[in-house]
């Protein structure tokens, strides 16, 4: 059988997420070749290309690509699927956005946010916010599937795949690009980062979120997120969400000031090797899940940790 | 202008599913069920398209068992004018849903599809997407801005990293990401109003659409727990612990 990966880029960088997703797609087969869809794909192709079991890279140019259309990306896959048993796509919310498209138009079950593949028609996904693992047999001639990134590890490099243009569709008629306001972060980015630092309700303010939070990531050279109810409050972002229906991490050290540690919370970082928690209540449910809880309020305890850490030299 | 807006009645967002014993699914029985949150801001941004004018009619539309004739009332107390239960006792995927959804919207024509970007059970992340693709129109997921004007509608979109706007051109599918409104509770007297507004139930077999499911539930087990951990005594003591026992400093 052969699989397609759409790639998760930047546009100048293939990401991280694009190599674990080989990996998921080298369990079903050993055909797997990478699209990458973009305005502009010489750099982009070139770094997909050296990812190893890679057997090819197929590349289309247009501004509705690089957009990130569903629309365009529908009109793109869909045709490339007569030569293709499976499309796996990052569970990112590009992912998100454009892989059903993709499965209803090709009559298909979309196979949502896979942890394992058992075999190539077994898989394995978690639902209610991670509280349960089902796994599922699909009875679909072409499988479509996005895949969670943090559980597979990233295929390597030393792949010397050759490199394929493929004619872009023309631009969706009823979809218009107006514009994208992207946050500019020195930090690194919050689905990839080794370490995050995560605010929660208990902050009282997008001030105190800022001052607290972030100088303690930027410490540690992390990444920062939040809650819901910190989002929802308007304390932080929307992309900083970690979570159900956020983002969800497994940093080697995640680090939760303020969270009580809801269910859709926990749903979000659960698979991180080491949680840390700090919380004035010692019957938050956050202390369940961490390896190592402080009980303190977080006012006194983080710039105790900050300095701390300074004298171990961060 | 005529808004459908999907909701679904899933497990209440506090409360943790249960695995059954018997590994065949998550345990219901008992359980407190309410209005899938992404659906409730749907239903709200629907209402408040109406208080500017904007949206005329509110078609709120469940698929499920009898009892969501329950989430259809919320939604109607919230603000929508009438409701459709399609009753289905078996659970549908993601695409069938979409399918039954197309079929009613061939019926009702509504120009706007607003809906919740993911139910908080199965977690899918889908039916809006699938049902734009089906219907050919245009769609914009996970929106933190509507706003409707001369036949389109730009939305705000919640992306990894930041925000997008797109314009499309109605009719399309938009669905609702977490910070779009914050919904309103239903008042007492919408509560009893709501009572008395349209509720029509249709059986699933009667729209003559393919609900057979392409996945088959193997199993449905726990995930594997975290170790208990242990409580630190100091900011210094964790420091410590970090660097010396798990190597992560």
């Amino acid at each position: 059988m052969a699989v397609l990966v759409i790639a998760d880029h930047d546009d100048t960088t293939v990401r991280d997420s694009t190599h674990k997703t080989v990996t998921a797609a080298l369990a079903l087969s050993s055909d797997v070749d990478i699209l990458v869809a973009a305005a502009k794909t010489g750099a982009l192709a070139a770094q997909a290309a050296k990812i190893a079991g890679v057997r090819k890279v197929l590349t289309a140019e247009s501004a509705a690509l690089g957009q990130g259309l569903a629309e365009a990306f529908e009109a793109l896959v869909v045709p490339l699927m007569a030569g293709y048993d499976a499309v796996l796509t990052p569970a990112t919310s590009q992912g998100k956005n454009v892989s059903p498209r993709i499965a209803a138009k090709l009559d298909v079950a979309q196979i949502s946010d896979v942890i394992q593949v058992v075999d190539a028609n077994t898989f394995v996904r978690p639902i209610y916010a991670g509280n349960a693992l089902e796994t599922v047999q699909s009875s679909d001639a072409k499988k479509v599937i996005t895949v969670r990134p943090t559980v597979f590890k990233p295929a390597g490099d030393g792949g010397s795949a050759k490199i394929e243009a493929v004619s872009a569709p023309g631009a969706p008629a009823g979809t218009k690009f107006v514009g994208q306001e992207l946050v500019k972060s020195a930090r690194p980015d919050l689905g990839g980062a080794k370490i995050v630092v995560s605010g929660g309700r208990a902050m009282g303010s997008a001030e105190e979120f800022h001052k607290v939070i972030e100088p303690l990531a930027d410490k540690l050279g992390g990444a920062v997120g939040a809650s819901r109810a910190a989002v929802d409050a308007g304390y932080a972002p929307n992309d900083y969400q970690v979570g159900q229906t956020g983002k969800v991490v497994a940093p080697d050290l995640y680090v939760a000031i303020g969270i009580s540690g809801a269910i859709q919370h926990l749903a979000g970082m659960k698979d991180s090797k080491v949680i840390v928690a700090i919380n004035k209540d010692p019957d938050a449910p956050i202390f369940q899940v961490a390896d190592y809880g402080l009980v303190a309020d977080y006012k006194v305890a983080v710039p105790e940790l900050m300095e701390e850490l300074t004298k171990i030299g961060k | 202008m005529k808004v459908l807006v999907p909701v679904k009645r899933v497990i209440d967002y506090n409360v943790k599913a249960r695995v059954k014993a018997d590994q065949s699914g998550v345990d219901l029985a008992n359980v407190k069920m309410s209005m899938n949150p992404f659906c409730e801001i749907a239903v709200e941004e629907a209402v408040r398209l109406r208080e500017k004018g904007v949206v005329s009619e509110i078609v709120a539309i469940s698929i499920g068992p009898i009892q969501a004739q329950e989430t259809l009332r919320t939604a109607l107390a919230m603000g929508a004018d009438r409701a459709i239960l399609i009753q289905s006792d078996q659970d549908l995927e993601p695409l069938a849903v979409a399918k039954v959804l197309q079929a009613v919207i061939a019926e009702e024509k509504p120009e706007l599809v607003l809906m919740g970007k993911q139910a908080i059970d199965g977690d899918n992340n889908a039916v809006g997407q699938m049902l734009a693709a089906l219907l050919g129109w245009p769609q914009a997921t996970f929106a933190s801005a509507v706003e409707i004007a001369g036949g389109k509608a730009k939305v705000t979109r919640e992306v990894d990293g930041g925000l997008q706007t797109l314009e499309v051109t109605l009719p399309a599918v938009v669905t609702a990401d977490l910070r779009l409104n914050e919904p309103r509770y239903a008042s007492l007297p919408n509560i009893m109003k709501a009572k008395k507004k349209v509720l029509d139930v249709k059986d699933v077999a009667s729209l003559g659409v393919d609900t057979v499911p392409r996945l088959k539930v193997m199993k449905v087990t726990e995930p594997p727990k975290r170790a208990g951990g242990i409580k630190v005594e100091s900011a210094a003591d964790l420091v410590m612990k970090l660097k010396n026992e798990a190597g992560v400093l």
